[in-house]
Parts: structure tokens; C-alpha cells; sequence
């Protein structure tokens, strides 16, 4: 099977000469359709930076980003947008909806940024916030929606153009446990059943349990990459992971997981 | 799309662009009054003299083209005749009196004598024209009639200061002409025989011996295309007068150019406030909004998209407010009563109400261009 995201040796370089920050240092990885991978790290190590690289919002100094076969690289700006709309899905962390639409418009805005707003694609829209338990506040604005509301309205977006690639900024960071397991948990069967690849930045390692594959960043650098179902339940049952070791990396480790656990 | 998106956050907001809306409708309100204020007072200022029945005026040389300063006897008018190319000429005189109404203040008019049957003298569109050239007859500016109710077949007391002495004097309203005022006075007129007797005068004028002298002289040309090379003509033979087009006689009259260029400074200046207020208040909305245009951007839609709904919303709630505004000081306008010198006219209205449709979209380029550089980035906290 093709891969449906794939990064190779990808280099970004913030600033220039002595202010130059290797953000992200020769990273390289690939996931496949069906396959649900986190991207951790310490504050700093360069998640977001890939991130965005991955969506083509920022171009690579150096390196590669190809999606279904496709180098990101190759395409104009305007290809690019066009391209991010067709082929990406997105959830962020804040500012995810957008505030004069309902959440059925939210999720619909997708189809019709790509031109495909039909029957068909309407009664999708629905049936999607109707499992993603939202039923009821289909008409809702997002500012009448709770936190775990809107994160779900978001997944629906994201997955609602069926977008060979999903990328989630931090989906439950505004959540507390009990709604970020269960947002998490959507998130991944939805991925699974749809067959995208889907890629989540977080801070918060109890998330882990629900992906396929543990990418870990440091300093810019790809520092490990943990499958094995085992160690990926270890990591996320030790809230304290093998991330405390590395110095530097405490502080934020520590933090966001204290609020987690403090809602 | 485009159009989708801005009209759904309009539709969010309703109150906030409703405001802006009411600003421009305030704006336009402003502009059409100033327009319509500058058409009133201009045209009360120069209607006898742009509807002349002659190209050229003549006035005494040297007097600044000033009606009331102009002095032109019978001898020259005689010479004036005479030249070729003139086809005829009538002598003007005018002078300011009061109409009384019983019932009500004096009305101050714009007494013209004019010779009947000559240039100088209006049509009447109702009754008959001027007859002999001693009648006690007149024939009044529509104006008139609508502050007075005055008709065709009424009589007219005119009020007039001689020497020290009120003297009343009756005139039949033999017919009723267009608007003709002048200085912003309803005009009347009289056969130059009856102003010479009626005319405001000191102790001594009075008598009419000596030649009848009138302000100016109304030439009508053989052929009208010659207006610079006859007005040349006549000053050369005829001497000691000066010759001019229409448009160059009613913009010499004290202060017209003057309130004019006033008015338009004013029509400016509230235009620009336009384009300021409706520029500010986009550019608030933007500013407020660029992470929400960077998460769009990001998630796939184009510039042309963020741009077209942008531009879609101001062009909206500007013509909005325009339609707004119009309507309400077209409505507005009815209530004023006819001493007021307001006129709207189509023309005016138009070419306001155009210019008021471009206030929105150059207050709002600023905000395009802003949206325009809104970079996805920010959708994930990021920015170069
Ligand atoms: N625009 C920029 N200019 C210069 N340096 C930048 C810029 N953006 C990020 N950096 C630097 O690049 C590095 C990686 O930043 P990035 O935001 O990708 O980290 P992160 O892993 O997402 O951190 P966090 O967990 O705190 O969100 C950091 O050292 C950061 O200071
Ligand atoms: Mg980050």
C-alpha cells in the first residue's frame, strides 16, 4: 500500500546567520493510510514547526513533504491552498471554527470550499455530527458550544471531505481528561474506519493510548519512534514518561499534565 | 462562496453592520443637502441670467461685471442694434422690492424691466407675456407663486422705498413664467417704463428726463456660434461696454463663486469623513478577525475568496446606507417649506449618490490588503 504522508530528511530553518534556529533537523518518517501516528516532544522540540510543514504552510528549508505521492514543494502557492483544502483535513487548537456559522455549516464549509456541497454531502455532514454526538446542537454557533463541543465539531470538518490526510493541532488542549480521552478516542475510530493517516501534536502522553505510533521530538531532531502496541500503553500509563529524563523538558511536561489532571 | 461567507457573518452581526450602514446613511444625508443646498442657492443666484433668451450680456465697462454698478443708456443700446450679427438687443434694469400679502410677511423679489417683446423678457408659460411698455402689468417667477398662491388674473402690491417715503403699487398678473430668480429672490417683471416709476429711488432720480438707462443689455446673436468673436465686435464698435457669455455674467455676481466653492470644499470634506469612518471601522473588523482569516486560509480557502467576501460586505452595507440616506432626504425634503433654498435635482442626486458608492469600497481597500496578508500560519500559533 502507498503511503499517504511522507517526510523526507525535512530541515526548517527559522532567521539567518547567528539568529538562524534549527527548529526541525532532518526529519524523516511516513505514515499510512488507516494509521493514526502522535507527534510529542518538549516544548520547542519542533512539533508545531512539522506541523506545519506537513500541511504545506511553511516550506522546508531543506528536505521534502510529499502527500499521496505528490512533493508539496512543486506546487504554487495557490496550488498549495487549493491542494490543503482537497486533500488535508485540519483541527487546531484554537480559533478551530468559524464563529457566524453553525456547526452543520462548519463542517459543510469544507464541501463547499471544494465546490462539492450536495444532497449527498449534506445528509454526510449530519450523519457525522449525529455520531459524533451532536445531534441536538446541529444549529448551534460555536460560541453556544462547550470546549469538547467544538473540538468534535472540528473532527467533523476535518474528516467531512474524506482528505487523505488528517492534521490536529493539539486537540485536547482546552479539554479536560474526561472529554479529551473521549474526543481522542472518536478521532482515532473515525481515522481507522475511514482509512486517512492521521497526524496529532500533543503534550498530553495519556492520549497516546488511542494511536498506532509514538513520534518523538527533541531539539528539532526525530529522537524515537515507538509501534509497539506495549510500549505505547507504558508510555501513556506513566504519566511521568521516559520524556522527564531528558533536561529542559520537566517543566512543560509537568505543567500541562497538571491541568489535565487538576479539571 | 465568497459571497456565502460575507453574507452569513453579516447576517451574525446584524447590529454592528447595521451601525455602520446608519453612518453611511447619516453621510449621504449630509452630502445630497449640501448638494442639494449648493443647486438651490446656486440656481437662486444665476437662474434669470442662465436662461436668458441671448448669449451675451453687456454691462458698463469697468464695474466688475456688477449688475447694480452697470449703467447702459438708450444710446448705446441704439449702437448696439446697429452692429452686424446683432439680432436684437433689450435693455434690463433690476432692482430689489418687497411683494405685500395681506395675511402675511413681504415677500423681497427681484424687480426686472424688461422691454416686451425684446431679449430680457421671460416667457410665460401661463397668461401672456408683457404687452405696452406702460402697463401696469408683471409677470412673476413660478417661485412666487408657490410662496404666495398668487395667479394669473390676481393683482400684486409691490412695496417700494423713494426718497423717504413707502410707495404701494398695484400690478396685474397678466401671466407666470419659470423659475428666474436672482440673488436668491423670486423674480418679477415689469414693461422698463413701469420700473422706472416703481423702481426704489432717492429724492432727486425721480422724474424721468434724460435718456432711459438701464443695468444691462440682453443681445441676441445672428448666429450663436459667434459668441467670442461678436462679444469682441461689440466692445470695439460700440466702446465703453464690456461683452460676455451667460456663464461668465452669473459667476461675476457678488459671492457666488465664493458660497460655491464653499459648498464643494464641504461636499469634499464630508466625503473624505466617509471614506475615513467606513475605512476605520472595516479595518477594526479585520484586524479582529485575522486569526480567525488565517485558520480559513489554512483549511483551503483562496485569497480571491477572503478578498471577494470582503469587498462583498462593504459594497453591501455602503450601497445599503446610500439607499438608506437617499431615501430618507429625498422623504426629508418634502417637508421643508418652499422659502427653504433646497433643490434636489436628478442629476445632482445622481452624481452624489454615485461618488457615495465608492466611499465604502476606498475606505475598505486599506482592510483588503490587510486580509490579503493574513498568513495560514497563525491558524497554528505560528508566524514569520
Ligand atoms: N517564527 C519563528 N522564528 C524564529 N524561531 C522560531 C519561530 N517559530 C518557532 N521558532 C523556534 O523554533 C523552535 C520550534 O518551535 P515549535 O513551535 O515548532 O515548537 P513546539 O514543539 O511546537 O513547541 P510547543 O510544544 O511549545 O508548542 C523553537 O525553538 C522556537 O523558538
Ligand atoms: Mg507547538
Amino acid at each position: 500500500m502507498p503511503e499517504a504522508l511522507r517526510a523526507d530528511a525535512v530541515t526548517k530553518v527559522y532567521g539567518q546567520g547567528a539568529n538562524a534556529v534549527t527548529a526541525v533537523n532532518q526529519v524523516s518518517f511516513s505514515v499510512m493510510p488507516g494509521e493514526f501516528v502522535a507527534l510529542v516532544g518538549p516544548s520547542g522540540s519542533g512539533k508545531t514547526t512539522l506541523l506545519a510543514m506537513l500541511a504545506g504552510l511553511l516550506s522546508p528549508t531543506d528536505g521534502e513533504i510529499l502527500i499521496g505521492g505528490e512533493p508539496l514543494g512543486e506546487f504554487s502557492e495557490a496550488q498549495r491552498t487549493r491542494f490543503r483544502g482537497r486533500a488535508i483535513g485540519f483541527s487546531f487548537q484554537s480559533n478551530n471554527l468559524v464563529p457566524y456559522l453553525t456547526a452543520l455549516e462548519n463542517v459543510e464549509l469544507m464541501l463547499r470550499l471544494n465546490g462539492r456541497l450536495d444532497r449527498a454531502g449534506r445528509v454526510r455532514s449530519r450523519e457525522l455530527l449525529e455520531r459524533l454526538g451532536l445531534a441536538e446542537r446541529m444549529r448551534a454557533y460555536p460560541g453556544q458550544l462547550s470546549g469538547g463541543q467544538q473540538q468534535r465539531v472540528a473532527i467533523a470538518r476535518a474528516l467531512i471531505h474524506q482528505p487523505s490526510v488528517v492534521l490536529a493541532d493539539e486537540p485536547t488542549a482546552s479539554l479536560d481528561t474526561e472529554r479529551a480521552y473521549q474526543v481522542v478516542e472518536t478521532f482515532a475510530h473515525l481515522i481507522h474506519e475511514q482509512e486517512r493517516a492521521g497526524v496529532m501534536v500533543t503534550h498530553d502522553l495519556r492520549m497516546v493510548k488511542y494511536v498506532d505510533r509514538v513520534i518523538q521530538m527533541m531539539d528539532g531532531h526525530l529522537s524515537q519512534i515507538i509501534s509497539d502496541r506495549a510500549e505505547i500503553d507504558a508510555l501513556a500509563a506513566i504519566q511521568s514518561g521516559p520524556l522527564e529524563t531528558s533536561a529542559g523538558a520537566t517543566q512543560a511536561q509537568g505543567g500541562d499534565n497538571g491541568n489535565g489532571d487538576g479539571t | 462562496m465568497a459571497f456565502y461567507l460575507s453574507f452569513k457573518e453579516i447576517w451574525h452581526s446584524k447590529g454592528r453592520y447595521l451601525l455602520i450602514a446608519m453612518i453611511v446613511a447619516l453621510i449621504t444625508t449630509l452630502v445630497l443637502f449640501i448638494a442639494a443646498l449648493s443647486e438651490g442657492l446656486g440656481s437662486g443666484n444665476r437662474e434669470y441670467l442662465e436662461k436668458l433668451n441671448g448669449e451675451l450680456v453687456v454691462f458698463q465697462e469697468n464695474v466688475d461685471l456688477s449688475i447694480g454698478a452697470s449703467r447702459i443708456g438708450r444710446s448705446k443700446l441704439n449702437a448696439i442694434r446697429r452692429v452686424e450679427g446683432v439680432a436684437d438687443a433689450g435693455q434690463v434694469a433690476n432692482s430689489s422690492v418687497s411683494v405685500v400679502v395681506a395675511g402675511r410677511d413681504p415677500i423681497d423679489v427681484s424687480l426686472f424691466g424688461v422691454e416686451p417683446g425684446r431679449p430680457g423678457e421671460p416667457p410665460a408659460f401661463e397668461g401672456r407675456n408683457l404687452g405696452r411698455a406702460r402697463a401696469n402689468e408683471v409677470v412673476i417667477d413660478e417661485r412666487l407663486v408657490r410662496l404666495t398662491g398668487l395667479a394669473v388674473g390676481d393683482t400684486l402690491t409691490v412695496r417700494s422705498i423713494q426718497g423717504t417715503n413707502e410707495e404701494f403699487y398695484d400690478l396685474a398678473i397678466v401671466g407666470t413664467t419659470d423659475g428666474r430668480a436672482y440673488f436668491i429672490q423670486p423674480g418679477i417683471f415689469v414693461p422698463y417704463l413701469t420700473f422706472e416709476k416703481v423702481k426704489p429711488q432717492g429724492e432727486n432720480e425721480q422724474g424721468g428726463n434724460g435718456e432711459y438707462v438701464s443695468n444691462i443689455v440682453a443681445v441676441k446673436l445672428v448666429d450663436p456660434a459667434q459668441i467670442d468673436v461678436m462679444a469682441e465686435q461689440l466692445e470695439t464698435l460700440v466702446g465703453g461696454i464690456e461683452a460676455v457669455d451667460r456663464k461668465t455674467a452669473y459667476e461675476a455676481a457678488p459671492g457666488y463663486s465664493a458660497q460655491m466653492s464653499t459648498l464643494s470644499t464641504q461636499r469634499y470634506f464630508t466625503f473624505l469623513i466617509g471614506v475615513l469612518v467606513v475605512g476605520g471601522f472595516f479595518q477594526i473588523q479585520t484586524l479582529q478577525k485575522v486569526a480567525q482569516v488565517g485558520m480559513l486560509k489554512a483549511i483551503g480557502a483562496s485569497n480571491r475568496t477572503v478578498a471577494l467576501s470582503a469587498i462583498a460586505q462593504i459594497v453591501t452595507l455602503n450601497a445599503l446606507g446610500v439607499a438608506l440616506g437617499t431615501a430618507g432626504s429625498l422623504a426629508l425634503s418634502l417637508t421643508f417649506p418652499p422659502a427653504v433654498p433646497i433643490t434636489f435635482t436628478g442629476d445632482a442626486v445622481a452624481s452624489a449618490v454615485i461618488a457615495l458608492m465608492v466611499i465604502g469600497p476606498l475606505g475598505g481597500l486599506v482592510s483588503v490588503f490587510l486580509l490579503l496578508r493574513v498568513e495560514p500560519l497563525v491558524a497554528l500559533g505560528l508566524a514569520q
